[in-house]
C-alpha cells in the first residue's frame, strides 16, 4: 500500500485554479518533497491530503484513506507542521505536547514515554519546562515537528518546515528530519521552494501554475538536464543574446541578472566564447547543473523568478488559508 | 535510544473515552491559562467591586430610606455576582478568536477528535473559570452583610456555574465566526452592559414601567440574575413589604416563575446555544 495516493487532485478557488488536476503516489517510508515556487500550490495541495479543505475534484487517499470521506481516519494517521505556528505560547513545551497526546488519544502508558523520545529527539528535553514564548523560531519549529510526531502517525507532512529561519537553524532542522528516518517508521511529504532542501528528498514533484511538471529523484532530475549553466555579465545583454544565437546557435535568456544558457560542458566552452563572441564580457560563472536548472528546464524560468511574478497570487492564497 | 530502534506506528483508537480526554485536556488548559494570567485575574474583578463598594454605597445613601432594613450593597449583592461571572465568562469565550489570530485554534481543529468535544471543554473550562473568579466576590459576602450559610454558598456556585456556561456558550457561538480581538470585544461590550442593565441586577423588577418590564423579561440574563437574588433574600430576615419589593421575582402575564421553572430555561438557553456553537464550528475549515 501506498503512503499517499493522489489522482487527478483539483481545487478552484472561484475561478482561479489553484491545483489543476495532479496524480501522484508515494510510497511507504520515501521523503517525498514539492517543489515550486510560492503561489504554485503547494500549500493548498497539502491542505487537501490533510483534510483541512475539499477538493474541487478528484480523489486522495492519505495512509489508506479517502480524504473526504474518511476524514477522521486520515487525521488519526498524519502529523501536520504548518508553515505558520500553531503552539500556545503561555503554555510550557511539555504542557503543549500533552495537549496534543490527550487530544490525539495517545495511550496513557505510552505518553511519557513517547513525550521523552520526540522532545531528546529535537534537542529540547532540557526545555520542556520553558514556556513557548521564551523559544526562538528554531525551537518553536522543533517543538513543532514533535509535536507531529508525538502520536507516532504514519505520514508527517510538513509545509515548508524551514521557511523563516536562518541557514544553521534550517540544517540543523535537516538533521533531525533525517534522523527521523532512521528512528520512526514514517513516511515524510513536505513542500518547499528552497532547492537545496529538496536534494534531501527520495523523490521531488516540481509543480508550477498548479500542475506538476516532473517527478523523479533529485539525482535523475539533473541528470535530464545533463548541461551546464553558463551565465555571463555583459555591457549590452540583447546583443549578447543575439550575438549567441547567430555564432553559437544558443538560446540564452537574461535570468537572474545575467544572460543564461546552457552548454554540454561548460568549462571547455568558456575560451571559445571569448575568443568568438565579439563582445567584451566583464564575469562569467558556469555551473554544474542543479535543482535551480532542472526547475528551469522543465518550467522555463528560475524559481525566483516564477515567485515574483506570481507574487500577488500567492498573497491571496495565503490569506485564504490562513483561518 | 540506539538508532536501530524504530518506533512503531501507533494510531489512536478513537471513540468515547477518547472524546472526553480531549473534553478533558481543553478544560485543564482554560484553568491553567487563568490561574497564570495574573493580570486578567485582578482586572476582571476591577468592575464588580467598584459597582459594589462604589456605587453600592454612593447609591445606597440616596436610596436608604426607601427600602427600610435592607443595605443596597446587599440588594445588588446578587446582580454583582452575576456580573463577574459573566464578564469572565465572555473573556474565556473570548480567548478562541485569541488562538485564531495565533494559530492554536488550527491545532485542535485538525485533531481526529469530534468539534462537540472541543466546544464543551471550551465552554466547561470557561464556566469553572468565572465560578472560580466568582469565588472572590462570594468571600466578601459578610462585607455587605450577606450570611456565610454553606447551604447558600453552595446554592449561590451551582448557579453561578449554569449561568457562566450558558454565557460562555453564548460567547463561543459569537466568537466562532471572528478573526480579531478587536471585533469580539467591541460587541461582547455592546452585548454586556445591556443585559446587565435590563437583567434586575441594579434595580428590583417590581413596579416598572411596561416597556422596561418586558425588556427584562426577554433578556436571558435576567433569569440567571433572579434565582441569586431569591437564594440571597432567603437566608436574609426582612419586612415582607420590603421583600414584595426588593425581591418581587420574574412574572409572566401576573404568574410568578419558580426558582427551578428560571434555572431550567437558563439550562435550555446554555443547551441551545453549545449546540449551535458546535455546529457553526463544524462547518468551519
Amino acid at each position: 500500500m501506498n503512503a499517499v495516493e493522489v489522482a487527478g487532485l483539483r481545487k478552484s478557488y472561484g475561478k482561479v485554479e489553484a491545483v489543476r488536476g495532479i496524480s501522484f503516489d508515494v510510497a511507504h517510508g520515501e521523503v517525498f518533497g514539492f517543489l515550486g515556487p510560492n503561489g504554485a500550490g503547494k500549500s493548498t495541495t497539502i491542505s487537501m491530503l490533510c483534510t483541512l479543505s475539499n477538493p474541487t475534484g478528484g480523489s486522495a487517499r492519505v495512509g489508506g484513506h479517502d480524504v473526504v470521506k474518511e476524514r477522521d481516519e486520515v487525521r488519526r494517521n498524519i502529523g501536520l507542521v504548518f508553515q505558520d505556528p500553531t503552539l500556545d505560547s503561555y503554555l510550557t513545551a511539555e504542557q503543549n505536547l500533552l495537549f496534543h497526546a490527550e487530544l490525539y488519544g495517545v495511550p496513557k502508558s505510552v505518553v511519557n514515554e513517547r513525550l521523552r523520545q520526540v522532545m531528546e529527539m529535537v534537542a529540547l528535553w532540557d526545555r520542556r519546562d520553558s514556556k513557548v514564548s521564551t523559544f526562538s523560531g528554531g525551537m518553536k519549529r522543533r517543538l513543532e515537528i514533535a509535536r507531529g510526531l508525538l502520536h507516532s502517525p504514519r505520514v508527517l507532512f510538513l509545509d515548508e518546515p524551514t521557511v523563516g529561519l536562518d541557514p544553521q537553524t534550517r540544517s540543523a532542522i535537516w538533521g533531525y528530519i533525517n534522523e527521523l528516518r532512521r528512528t520512526e517508521d514514517i513516511t515524510i511529504f513536505m513542500t518547499t521552494h528552497y532547492m537545496d532542501e529538496a536534494e534531501y528528498c527520495d523523490r521531488i514533484a516540481i509543480i508550477d501554475h498548479g500542475e506538476i511538471v516532473v517527478i523523479d529523484s533529485p539525482e535523475a532530475l539533473k541528470a535530464s538536464v545533463g548541461k551546464d549553466r553558463v551565465q555571463i555579465h555583459t555591457s549590452d545583454d540583447q546583443a549578447a543574446i543575439a550575438a549567441l544565437k547567430e555564432r553559437f546557435d544558443l538560446d540564452a535568456a537574461v535570468h537572474d541578472g545575467a544572460v543564461t544558457f546552457a552548454v554540454a560542458s561548460g568549462e571547455e566552452f568558456v575560451p571559445r566564447l571569448f575568443a568568438g563572441l565579439g563582445l567584451p564580457i566583464t564575469g562569467v560563472s558556469v555551473h554544474r547543473p542543479t535543482l535551480d536548472d532542472v526547475f528551469m528546464n522543465y518550467t522555463g524560468s528560475t524559481i525566483r523568478d516564477a515567485e515574483e511574478e506570481s507574487g500577488g497570487m500567492n498573497q491571496m492564497m495565503r490569506a485564504r488559508l490562513r483561518r | 535510544m540506539t538508532a536501530t530502534e524504530i518506533a512503531a506506528v501507533r494510531l489512536p483508537t478513537g471513540g468515547l473515552a477518547h472524546d472526553v480526554r480531549a473534553v478533558k485536556i481543553v478544560l485543564r488548559r482554560e484553568m491553567l491559562r487563568f490561574v497564570n494570567d495574573h493580570t486578567r485575574l485582578v482586572s476582571s474583578l476591577a468592575q464588580p467591586i467598584l459597582f459594589l463598594f462604589v456605587l453600592g454605597t454612593g447609591l445606597g445613601s440616596v436610596v436608604k430610606n426607601a427600602i427600610p432594613g435592607v443595605d443596597y450593597r446587599t440588594f445588588i449583592y446578587p446582580g454583582v455576582l452575576a456580573m463577574t461571572v459573566i464578564t469572565t465568562a465572555m473573556f474565556s469565550a473570548g480567548s478562541i478568536v485569541w488562538d485564531r489570530e495565533f494559530g492554536f485554534l488550527r491545532e485542535m481543529l485538525v485533531a481526529p477528535v469530534s468539534r462537540g468535544a472541543i466546544v464543551i471543554g471550551k465552554c466547561l473550562g470557561g464556566a469553572m473559570v468565572a465560578t472560580a473568579q466568582g469565588v472572590v466576590i462570594l468571600a466578601m459576602a459578610g462585607l455587605v452583610g450577606v450570611p456565610y450559610s454553606p447551604g447558600l454558598i453552595l446554592t449561590l456556585l451551582a448557579e453561578m456555574l449554569l449561568a457562566a456556561f450558558t454565557i460562555t456558550a453564548f460567547g463561543t457561538l459569537l466568537a466562532a465566526g471572528m478573526k480579531n480581538m478587536q471585533t469580539f470585544f467591541g460587541i461582547m461590550q455592546m452585548a454586556i452592559m445591556p443585559m446587565i442593565f435590563l437583567s434586575g441586577a441594579m434595580y428590583p423588577l417590581a413596579n416598572l414601567p411596561a416597556w422596561l418590564h418586558v425588556l427584562t423579561v426577554v433578556n436571558p440574563l435576567t433569569y440567571a440574575v433572579d434565582p441569586m437574588r431569591e437564594a440571597v433574600f432567603g437566608h436574609l430576615t426582612v419586612e415582607p413589604q420590603v421583600l414584595a419589593l426588593l425581591n418581587p421575582g420574574i412574572t409572566w402575564f401576573g404568574w410568578r416563575l419558580p426558582v427551578w421553572f428560571e434555572l431550567v430555561i437558563v439550562a435550555l438557553i446554555g443547551f441551545t446555544l453549545l449546540q449551535l456553537a458546535i455546529a457553526r464550528f463544524r462547518r468551519t475549515e
